[in-house]
């Protein structure tokens, strides 16, 4: 592969401080495990926190976030890169959605980076980035649709392929250069790293743990996730 | 970092792909603010000429007769390792195909990740006004250009994926910070694309987003269509890396694939 990827480019700088939760897991009223390469679909309230730990560490969690009572209102990384004049998201990033409205916004983030250009895997893109014979190989889209089609959360409220736009890529870094040149980086999450966002609205969030194999998003090696949520009477 | 080009308006017009002696199929002037849209054919060229300078033109692309199949914003940036699209750059579906190429850009860089201003943004930055205040002056804003005329094709707001910004550059700093690059786009500059697939074509030709200017008015762009010359095994874009060789592969297999009666009806339907 010519894919051009850089462990610490001169030019990486974080544009958001790191910032840890005074949130603990022991209050988390939903803590669950999302296995390697798997997707996962649910509901964050208004007003609560959702964190998204990287157990292993080098794990890009692809994620699209929905508002529960409008559906056709959701994540639209153009004005979230629009609103903000930021291409990266950290601490205090907001999230917007496709109605211009914040969705979230980052509350907490151990890692100091992640991605909203990338988008998700696919069976397709597969075949254009790596090999015709990659077409077969697990997909983050492939995920999102088996998600669609077989979770219940997903049958009750009803999205279809329409409703998949370009996500966010958590824990990924995906620096452009100056010259507007995109390389797939590695090396700024790790075991145990975390990214929390505040909801500003109800939420669907939709998951897929990244199955990529063929570049250094993953280091090469999918591995679980843990989502926790808390109350909003948690916090401080 | 201005990147106004030292070219002419002549200079640049001699960087088309069409010979100078072809005629179009056709020509539309797209006036600053409003919006278009139409199929164009595999094997038109469709050329975008700014009428003045700062112009900006929204677009996005649907596969005409499988209106799910769309341009896709991630899938095209990174199989090309690139945050803007210029000469030798293609536009690719969701499903791995080519839409078009970018076959001429007299501009260098045309903005890929910033998608388009709203009525609310419009009515903020350049004030209110109307039909009943302007008529046909009135202020619009890219996505109500967008959202009509996806509208029209049985097409909504769950489509309003990401566009392409034809002629404005937004760049970024090393942290991620963005850059309005003033002075981009003149009159006379040109990009020309060569659809690959029969192909939805959705315009809007109002500000960009983060165009700072205070007073409302967008450039006209002038759009004509020309037969283009089949792609040859050493296209720019074909070749400007192995990726896009899949890519014209993957859409080469999606016309293979079509028995020939389904292939004429499809050219013979549609405006
Ligand atoms: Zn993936």
């Amino acid at each position: 592969m010519e894919i051009k990827s850089i462990t610490s480019p001169a030019s990486f700088k974080l544009s958001a401080p790191l910032k840890e939760s005074p949130l603990t897991e022991a209050t988390a009223i939903n803590s669950e495990i999302c296995a390697a390469g798997e997707p996962w679909m649910g509901r964050v309230a208004k007003g609560q926190t959702f964190r998204i730990v990287d157990l292993e560490g080098n794990q890009a969690v692809d994620t699209l976030f929905f508002n529960a009572n409008n559906l056709e209102e959701r994540y639209s990384p153009a004005h979230t890169v629009q609103k903000s004049g930021q291409l990266y998201l950290g601490l205090g990033s907001k999230l917007y959605s496709s109605n211009a409205q914040v969705m979230a916004t980052i509350s907490a983030d151990t890692c100091g980076r992640h991605d909203t250009l990338g988008g998700a895997c696919a069976s397709e893109s597969n075949t254009v980035r790596y090999a015709m014979e990659k077409r077969p190989m697990h997909s983050c889209r492939d995920n999102f649709m088996t998600a669609l089609t077989t979770f219940p959360l997903a049958e009750e409220i009803g999205l279809d392929v329409r409703d998949i736009g370009a996500n966010i890529n958590f824990f990924m870094n995906v620096p452009v250069l100056p010259d507007g040149e995109l390389y797939f980086a590695d090396g700024i999450s790790g075991a145990g790293k975390y990214v929390e966002i505040v909801a500003e609205m109800d939420l669907i969030v939709l998951i897929s743990n990244c199955p990529q194999l063929n570049n250094p998003c993953n280091g090469y090696n999918p591995t679980p996730i843990k989502l926790l949520t808390w109350e909003a009477t948690n916090h401080a | 970092m201005s990147s106004r080009s030292s070219l002419t308006t002549a200079e640049k017009a001699a960087l088309s792909i069409i010979p100078a002696n072809q005629n179009p199929l056709w020509e539309d002037l797209l006036p600053g603010g409003f919006h278009w849209s139409a199929r164009i054919r595999r094997g038109t060229v469709l050329r975008l000429t700014a009428q003045a300078a700062d112009a900006n033109l929204a677009a996005l692309f649907f596969n005409a007769e499988e209106k799910l199949e769309r341009y896709n914003a991630p899938d095209t940036l990174k199989a090309q390792h690139t945050a803007f699209l210029t000469r030798g750059h293609v536009c690719y579906s969701d499903m791995g195909r080519i839409l078009c190429s970018v076959v001429t850009d007299t501009t260098g860089w045309n903005d890929a990740f910033c998608g388009v201003s709203d009525a609310e943004q419009i009515k903020t930055q350049y004030g209110l006004r109307d039909f009943g205040a302007a008529r046909n002056g009135m202020y619009r804003s890219g996505r109500e250009g967008l959202l009509i005329e996806m509208g029209k094709w049985g097409l909504g707001k769950r489509d309003l994926v990401t566009n392409v910004n034809f002629f404005s550059k937004v760049s970024a700093d090393d942290t991620g910070k963005l850059i309005w690059n003033a002075d981009h786009a003149q009159a006379g500059d040109i990009v020309e694309l060569r659809f690959e697939m029969d192909t939805l074509v959705i315009l809007s030709a109002a500000p960009h987003p983060l165009d700072p200017a205070t007073t409302y008015d967008p450039a006209a762009i002038l759009l004509s269509a020309f037969a283009a010359a089949p792609v040859a095994a050493n296209d720019v874009c074909r070749t400007s890396c192995e990726q896009n060789g899949r890519g014209f592969q993957n859409t080469e297999r999606y016309f293979a694939a079509m028995p020939a009666s389904s292939l004429h009806s499809s050219n013979q339907a549609g405006a």
